[in-house]
């Protein structure tokens, strides 16, 4: 049964996203809250969340002891399912330009840039529901091939590689809706804010066996 | 695309819905988050839980419903009422909330707007401007539209926004109540001067009216009360009708 760790470093409030895990498990499997790195190795799935700007979640993960080695040890080289959620996306990327040039996990190529819609009267923060399409098929999206999802964001990842950008929303041009790799996933929208949407990608999530 | 957000929002005091749908099939028609579940179920795009007494005592019991809510309903909840300290925001982000609103905190100190915005992030930082006609254009006031605060409602806007608020949320307090529609030309002269996202509110009194405060409005997010509330219109009867009117909108109870 899966074992969902989420990565607790002081990046906001993690109770709904608990919540949507464990309303997506249907009791088959346990939800963990949780800061420290020996966590990882009994988690069958890991969920870094995110929210806020990118140097400081950046800061903070960085700060829980052993977590970065742990992430990698246990998903990028131990090949566990996992996704990052908004800003815990973003860190996947090379770089993040928010409010100075900050390295990041450098998982995904790619960098986080500020939103410049072409057209004026879109706003900044791009905050709501958009339609996400997906390039390819994708277990993640399995039965949501153009559903909505809430998002609230100032930054966006801009992949360097075209097919890991799996889906996309359009804001006055195309914008990376998921990113991903292998075992690797991340949503530039909140799963556990979209309501039968989000909990359908979270359950897809669980089933994956990458 | 993005889509148009409908709010619906509920009064409450006390922990207590004052103001709230009068639906049959509720166990607890006082209880926030019973009313949260059935606008969850029904497709509402966010759902905002406005504190009209926001006193210190009602505080936990408001942040108990909030909790319960966030527990069932996996949709934004915005929360607003008496939020005067970054400890305030930080209890009911932990609670469940994923945005505060602020009104009369952030016109007696704008600092508090961009220390907040610093803590926190912009995106949970919604700003309530409660605006009057004046002669001299659109003001600023506080205490639910009793106390004039002496700004210029555009200038406070553009000021809020540059101080980091993440959108606006505003309500006109001359329509606020009358079931006459947004003020139209108020709500336009906000939305075309900032670069974040504006919710109308104020004065929804028929379906035609919210597709008004988009289509001539321009506002990002329309809000409404009573027209839920009184069981006169669903979530769903809303969405479908902005929805033929040509306004780009989630269809309701669709994934």
């Amino acid at each position: 049964m899966p074992q969902v760790a989420i990565i607790d470093y002081g990046s906001g409030n993690l109770r709904s996203a608990a919540k949507a895990f464990q309303r997506a498990l249907g009791g088959k499997g346990g939800v963990a809250v949780t800061a420290e790195a020996a966590a990882l190795a009994r988690a069958t799935h890991i969920v870094l969340p995110g929210v806020g700007a990118f140097a400081d979640c950046l800061r903070g993960v960085t700060a829980l002891p052993g977590m970065v080695d742990a992430l990698r040890r246990e998903a990028l080289e131990g090949g566990k399912p996992f996704l990052g959620i908004c800003v815990g996306m973003q860190l996947l990327a090379d770089r993040g330009l928010e409010h100075g040039d900050h390295a990041g996990l450098g998982w995904i190529a790619g960098e986080v840039r500020r939103l410049e819609p072409r057209d004026p009267t879109l706003k900044v923060p791009h905050m709501g529901w958009n339609e996400v399409a997906t390039a390819a098929p994708h277990p993640l999206f399995e039965g949501l091939s153009s559903a909505h999802f809430y998002f609230v964001h100032s930054y966006h990842f801009v992949p360097k590689v075209a097919a890991e950008q799996l889906a996309a929303a359009d804001y006055g041009g195309d914008i990376a809706a998921a990113v991903g790799r292998d075992n690797l996933v991340g949503t530039q929208f909140h799963p556990e804010k979209s309501q039968t949407a989000g909990l359908r990608l979270l359950a897809n999530f669980l089933r994956w066996r990458p | 695309m993005l889509k148009i957000r409908l709010i619906p929002c509920l009064d409450v005091r006390g922990g207590r819905v004052v103001k709230g749908v009068r639906f049959v099939d509720l166990r607890d028609a006082g209880d926030p988050t019973e009313q949260a579940r059935l606008y969850d179920a029904a497709g509402a795009d966010e759902l905002c839980f406005l504190d009209i007494a926001a006193s210190h005592e009602a505080r936990d019991i408001l942040l108990d419903a909030v909790g319960r809510t966030a527990e069932q309903c996996f949709m934004p909840l915005t929360v607003g009422g008496g939020v005067r300290t970054l400890d305030d925001i930080r209890r009911l982000l932990l609670a469940g909330a994923d945005k505060v609103s602020i009104n009369t905190e952030a016109v007696r100190r704008p600092e508090f707007v961009s220390e907040a915005a610093e803590k926190f992030g912009s995106q949970c930082i919604t700003i309530a401007i409660d605006a009057r006609r004046t002669p001299a254009g659109f003001g600023v006031y506080t205490h639910g539209g009793r106390n004039a605060a002496g700004l210029d409602a555009i200038a406070w806007a553009q000021r809020m926004a540059a101080l980091g608020a993440g959108e606006i949320l505003l309500t006109s307090m001359d329509r606020d109540g009358t079931k006459l529609g947004f003020d139209l030309e108020l709500t336009r002269a906000i939305v075309d001067r900032v670069p974040i996202p504006v919710i109308a509110s104020g004065g929804v009194g028929t379906l035609d009216h919210l597709v008004d405060g988009v289509r001539r409005g321009h506002a990002q997010a329309v809000l409404a009360a009573s027209i839920f509330h009184f069981g006169e219109h669903t979530i769903a009867e809303a969405k479908s009708h902005m929805k033929a009117a040509g306004i780009a909108i989630r269809e309701a109870a669709a994934p």
